[in-house]
C-alpha cells in the first residue's frame, strides 16, 4: 500500500497537508494494525496528500505520563518534538485518541505546537465536505451499531459528535447505551492500566461495559480507540459473543462502506 | 441592656471561634504549593457563575437539584433577616427595618417564610431520602459514622432553625395586638397557621416564647456558622472560590512539571548548564499534603462528600478500593490532623504519617483509569484525579515503587520506544503485510 514517509517526501521537496501519528497500538497491535491501514485506505481513495514518521516516530508517552514517570514522558515528548519541528510539521491526524490528547494538550508546554485533530473529526470533515461519498441504503443500513465513547477523546476533549456523524452517514441504526457521551463509562484501559492486570475487584471494567453494549442489541460496537478497541473485544470474548457481535474501529466501518477493503 | 450585653458576648464569641478556624483552614491551603492561577478572568468566572451561583452541574439530577436550589436560596435570603437579627440585637430594638419598609416589610417576611417552609420541607426529604431510602452512595463503605453524623446533623439543625423562626413570628404576631414595642409585620401567611397553638397563652408566656424563639435562631445559626467550618458545608463558601481557581484546560491535560523539563533539557543537550540554575527539585509529585498544589487541598475543604463523583467511578463500580470522594475525604482529613498537632505544638507534617499509605494507599490510585469521570461528575468542580495523578508521580519517581508491569513498560518505552516489546526497526512494518 502506499505509505509515504515524510523523510522522503521532504527528500522530494514536498510537504504533505498532514501528518498521520500511527501511534504504538496502530504500528504494532496486530489487530489495530488493520485500522491504520483502513484509514490510509481512505487517505489515498480520497487523495489526501499525508505522510508518515515510519520508523522515525516514538511513544508520545502518555502510558508514562499516566502512570507517574514524567522523567520518561518528557525524554520521549522532547525526542518527538525534536522531530516534528525538525521536518516543520504544522498539522497531524491520529486514530489514537492518548496520542491525540497528548499531542494537542500537553506538547505546547514542551515547544510542540501543532494543529491535531482526531481521525474522527478528520472523518467527519471527509464526509461533509464530500470528499467521502457514502451513498444511501449501504450495507450498514438497519443494522444496529452502538458507539462507546473513549475517555480521552470525550470527557478528555469534549469530542462527542464526531464520530456518531461518522457512524450516522453509515445509515445505520445508531443505538446508544444509557451511559453515554458525558457519562460514558471508561473501557478500563485508560491511565495506563492498559499495561498491567486490573487491581482486585468484583469484577473486570470491560466486562461490565461490553454487558452495556450487548444490552442494547447491537451487532457492531464502534469505537474510536486502540485501547477501547481491546477492552472491547475482550469484553466480547468473555461473554462469548464474537461470532455475531464485531467491534470496529469508525474507520474501519467507512473504508468497509466505501469497498476499500 | 443585659440582653444587649448577652448579644454582644455572642456575637464576638462566634466571630472568634470562627476567624480562629478560618485562618486554620487557610494555612492549611497555603501548605501546598500556590497553584492559585487568575488568568483567563472571564472563563473563571464564567465558570463560577455558572456552577456555584447557577448549580448548573448539579441540574444532572434534576429532583435533588430543586430541592438543594431552595436550601440555597433560603439560605442566602434568610441570612438577609439575620443582618435585621444582629442589629436589633445590638441596639436592643426590635425588627429595626418593619417601621423604614412598611408595606414592603411584610411581602419580605412572607418571602422569608416560603423559603423558610421550602427549606424546611426539602431537609426533611432529604432526610428520608438519606437514612429511609438509603441512596447508595451516602452508604459506600468510605461514608463512616461521622460523615453520616455530619449530613444528619446540617439537615435537622436547618429544620430546627427554620421552626423557630415561624415560632418567632407566630408568637411575634400575637403580641402586635397588645405590645407596641412590637411592630406590625401585617398577616404573614405560614406562621399565621400557627398562632391557634399560641392564642390562648399569657402574654408573659408568649414573651418569653417569643424572645426564646429569637435567642435559639440567632444563636442557632451563629453556632451553625462556627460548626459548617468543621463540616462538609464549608462548600456552602468555599464552592465560590473553587469553581473560579478550577483547572481551565481541557480536562485531559495533566499538568506539567517545569523541574523535570529542566532536567529532561539538560540531558538531551538542549540547554547549556550554566544558563538557568536549576530550581531546587524538592520531591517529585506528591506524598503528602505540602506536595500537593493548593487548589487540591482547596477542594478537599470544597467537597460535600456527595459521591457523585464515585458513582460514576468505573473502578468504584466493579468494586476496586478506589474511590475519588475518599480521596478528597482523606486529604482532608490528613490536613485536619496536622493541624491539630500543630494547634498542641505538635511535630505536624512530621507526625510519621503521610498522605499517601497512612490514608490513601497505593492499591487505590493504582486502580485508577484517569478517565475523568469523577471530575465531570463533582458539581463543585473538585479534580480528584489530579491527586492521584501527583500521589503515582511519587510512587514512580521516589520510589520506584510503581506495579511491574508498569516498571517493565517504562523499559519497554525507553528501550523500545514502545510500551512493548517490540523493535524500533519493525514499527512501520504495518504497511508491508
Ligand atoms: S478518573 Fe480515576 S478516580 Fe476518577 S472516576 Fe475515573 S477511575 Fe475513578
Ligand atoms: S469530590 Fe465533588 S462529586 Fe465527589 S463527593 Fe466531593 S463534592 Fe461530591
Amino acid at each position: 500500500m502506499n505509505v509515504p514517509t515524510l523523510a522522503e517526501m521532504t527528500s522530494r521537496g514536498e510537504t504533505p497537508e498532514v501528518v498521520f501519528w500511527v501511534g504504538c497500538a496502530g504500528s504494532f497491535d496486530d489487530r489495530y494494525k488493520r485500522v491504520t491501514r483502513s484509514f490510509v485506505s481512505i487517505l489515498n481513495a480520497v487523495g489526501i496528500k499525508f505522510a508518515v514518521l515510519g520508523t522515525e516516530e516514538t511513544c508520545t508517552g502518555d502510558p508514562a505520563r499516566r502512570a507517574g514517570n514524567e522523567l520518561l514522558f518528557q525524554m520521549q515528548a522532547m525526542n518527538n518534538i525534536q522531530v516534528l519541528n525538525g521536518y516543520g510539521v504544522k498539522k497531524i491526524v491520529t486514530a489514537c485518541p492518548h496520542c491525540f490528547n497528548t499531542l494537542k494538550n500537553e506538547y505546547p508546554e514542551l515547544g510542540g505546537n501543532y494543529e491535531v485533530i482526531h481521525h474522527s473529526v478528520f472523518l467527519q470533515q471527509l464526509i461533509e465536505s464530500g470528499q467521502i461519498k457514502m451513498t444511501e441504503g449501504g450495507s450498514f443500513k438497519g443494522k444496529k451499531i452502538t458507539y462507546h465513547d473513549s475517555c480521552f477523546l470525550g470527557r478528555a476533549n469534549n469530542i462527542y459528535e464526531a464520530p456518531r456523524a461518522v457512524l450516522e452517514a453509515l445509515d445505520a441504526d445508531l443505538v446508544e447505551m444509557k451511559r453515554c457521551r458525558t457519562t460514558g463509562l471508561c473501557c478500563g484501559a485508560g491511565g495506563a492500566q492498559m499495561f498491567k492486570e486490573p487491581e482486585a475487584g468484583r469484577k473486570d471494567i470491560n466486562v461490565e461495559r461490553t454487558e452495556e453494549a450487548l444490552g442494547t442489541g447491537a451487532t457492531t460496537i464502534a469505537v474510536a480507540c486502540p485501547f477501547c478497541m481491546t477492552m472491547m473485544s475482550d469484553g466480547v470474548k468473555n461473554k462469548e459473543r464474537e461470532a455475531e457481535v464485531k467491534v470496529k474501529d469508525i474507520a474501519e466501518l467507512i473504508a468497509e462502506a466505501q469497498g476499500l477493503r | 441592656m443585659i440582653q444587649q450585653i448577652a448579644f454582644i458576648a455572642t456575637l464576638a464569641a462566634a466571630v472568634y471561634f470562627i476567624s480562629r478556624r478560618v485562618s486554620g483552614i487557610r494555612k492549611n491551603i497555603g501548605l501546598g504549593k500556590n497553584t492559585f492561577r487568575t488568568d483567563q478572568p472571564q472563563v473563571r468566572l464564567r465558570n463560577m457563575m455558572l456552577v456555584a451561583f447557577g448549580q448548573k452541574k448539579m441540574f444532572k439530577k434534576f429532583i435533588p437539584a430543586i430541592l438543594h436550589l431552595f436550601i440555597y436560596v433560603g439560605f442566602v435570603v434568610i441570612n438577609l433577616e439575620v443582618l435585621e437579627f444582629v442589629i436589633d440585637g445590638l441596639a436592643g430594638t426590635h425588627r429595626i427595618f418593619a417601621p423604614y419598609l412598611g408595606g414592603f416589610y411584610g411581602v419580605l417576611m412572607n418571602i422569608f417564610e416560603f423559603l423558610a417552609v421550602a427549606v424546611l420541607l426539602s431537609c426533611v426529604f432529604f432526610l428520608i431520602r438519606r437514612n429511609i431510602l438509603k441512596v447508595k452512595r451516602f452508604w459506600m463503605y468510605e461514608m463512616t459514622k461521622w460523615p453520616r453524623l455530619d449530613a444528619n446533623i446540617i439537615l435537622f439543625t436547618e429544620i430546627v432553625l427554620m421552626l423557630a423562626i415561624l415560632t418567632m413570628n407566630a408568637t411575634d404576631q400575637i403580641l402586635q395586638q397588645s405590645d407596641p414595642h412590637y411592630a406590625a409585620t401585617g398577616k404573614l401567611y405560614f406562621s399565621s397557621m400557627l398562632m391557634p397553638i399560641f392564642d390562648s397563652l399569657p402574654v408573659s408566656t408568649l414573651l418569653f416564647i417569643e424572645r426564646f424563639a429569637w435567642w435559639f435562631h440567632i444563636i442557632g445559626i451563629l453556632a451553625f456558622a462556627v460548626y459548617v467550618t468543621y463540616s462538609k458545608h464549608l462548600h456552602i463558601f468555599l464552592a465560590f472560590p473553587n469553581t473560579y481557581f478550577a483547572k481551565i484546560e481541557p480536562k485531559g491535560h495533566m499538568n506539567n512539571m517545569p523541574v523535570v523539563t529542566n532536567e529532561v533539557k539538560m540531558m538531551l543537550g538542549l540547554q547549556d548548564a550554566t544558563a538557568a540554575p536549576p530550581a531546587e527539585p524538592g520531591r517529585f509529585g506528591a506524598k503528602d499534603i505540602n506536595d500537593l498544589p493548593s487548589t487540591s487541598l482547596m477542594g478537599a475543604y470544597s467537597c460535600t462528600e456527595c459521591g457523585r463523583c464515585t458513582a460514576e467511578c468505573p473502578a468504584n463500580l466493579t468494586g476496586k478500593k478506589l474511590s475519588p470522594r475518599k480521596i478528597m475525604m482523606d486529604t482532608r482529613d490528613r490536613m485536619e490532623d496536622v493541624r491539630k498537632s500543630l494547634d498542641k505544638g505538635g511535630p505536624g507534617l512530621q507526625d510519621g504519617k503521610t498522605l499517601l499509605n497512612d490514608y490513601i494507599t497505593k492499591e487505590e490510585i493504582n486502580a485508577c483509569t484517569s478517565c475523568n469521570a469523577c471530575v465531570e461528575a463533582c458539581p463543585v468542580l473538585i479534580n480528584p484525579l489530579e491527586i492521584i495523578l501527583e500521589l503515582r508521580r511519587y510512587v514512580s519517581m521516589e520510589e520506584s515503587g510503581a506495579p511491574s508491569s508498569w516498571n517493565s513498560m517504562y523499559q519497554n518505552i525507553e528501550t523500545n520506544f514502545a510500551p512493548w516489546k517490540f523493535s524500533p526497526s519493525d514499527r512501520f512494518n504495518w504497511s508491508k503485510d
